[in-house]
């Protein structure tokens, strides 16, 4: 199925829920709502789509824009050998969207990724605790108001 | 006159057996441990300076090889395996990472594994070829030949 009918079906399905479709170097971006981030997810993961791969997860601080926040999804559908990428805007005030741990197991790690790194908080996921920084770490390490030079050591560091 | 002779004889003596059994423990932690193996296996070789044993247990070894980024949740771990180590102890920098941080001025990494623990010997590279690896090492020994060889260790800082 040609990505171009998927993107029409789509639109005329959750006409009201995606903002827009831009091209960025050859390939489409989905910009949606995030309330709707589900329900596109389960539709594009289901036949004929069959998106049935999440390859990646992830967000981008922009900071000093209105919403600071932009997650980012890529999708992989194995039998049409196509890939989608999905963006939905997160204001810094409110700083939250639904999980895709019910329909991907890999979202989990990559949503506590997330939730470490820069503080979103996925709701409906099953064990949101932090990944990679230890007990006792303060901020999100990759906003960009994170100091460059700041560290939080867990001991007593020489000299 | 003859006991100072035979003390400094003996010193002497003992700092050669000393550099000449260096059992190491590998704290290898990233891509510099490629470079350790190929010094290490047969083709560098520094078997050939008395390196040979490598110890998986800090306890039975002499020299600590740290080897690669050390970020900050890991720093309790390196300064343990330090402690955990019988004297006398000397510790190799194995690589920029282990030096200084190296390209990683971050908030995650360490700058430095001498702000954890004390370093004996630097060794620069990203990573260092294992030619450089071994002149680390032959200064290493040459260091532990003229230290005081110390019977009653004091407590480092």
């Amino acid at each position: 199925m040609e990505k171009k009918k998927v993107i029409e079906e789509l639109k005329q399905k959750f006409s009201e829920k995606i903002k827009g479709v831009p091209v960025q170097l050859g390939d489409e971006i989905l910009l949606i709502e995030r309330d709707s981030l589900l329900d596109i997810v389960q539709f594009l993961k289901d036949k004929p789509y069959s998106y049935s791969m999440l390859l990646d997860l992830t967000c981008v601080d922009y900071k000093g824009q209105e919403p600071r926040f932009e997650m980012v999804y890529h999708l992989y559908s194995i039998p049409n050998v196509q890939r989608l990428r999905i963006k939905v805007s997160l204001s810094e005030k409110d700083l939250r969207i639904d999980s895709l741990a019910s329909l991907w197991k890999n979202a989990n790690w990559l949503e506590r990724e997330v939730f470490d790194m820069f503080g979103v908080d996925f709701k409906g996921h099953p064990d949101l605790k932090r990944i990679f920084m230890y007990d006792g770490f303060e901020g999100y390490p990759l906003r960009k108001d994170y100091p460059l030079r700041k560290r939080q050591p867990r001991i007593q560091l020489r000299k | 006159m003859i006991g100072n002779f035979v003390t400094t004889r003996f010193n002497y003596i003992l700092g050669w057996a000393r550099k000449y059994s260096l059992f190491h423990y590998p704290f290898i932690t990233a891509c510099c441990g490629m470079e350790y193996m190929s010094t290490a296996a047969s083709h560098f070789d520094w078997d050939r300076f008395g390196t040979g044993w490598t110890r998986f247990s800090p306890r039975q070894s002499d020299m600590l090889v740290v080897c690669g980024t050390i970020s900050h949740k890991l720093a309790p771990v390196l300064r343990t395996v330090y402690d955990q180590m019988t004297e006398p102890k000397w510790v190799m920098a194995f690589g920029t990472c282990a030096v200084s941080g190296g390209i990683y001025d971050n908030y995650a990494v360490v700058q430095g594994s001498d702000r954890i623990i004390p370093v004996d010997v630097y060794i620069p590279g990203c990573p260092p070829r294992p030619e450089t690896v071994l002149d680390g090492l032959i200064k290493l020994q040459e260091k532990i030949q003229k230290q005081e060889q110390e019977w009653r260790w004091k407590k480092r800082k």
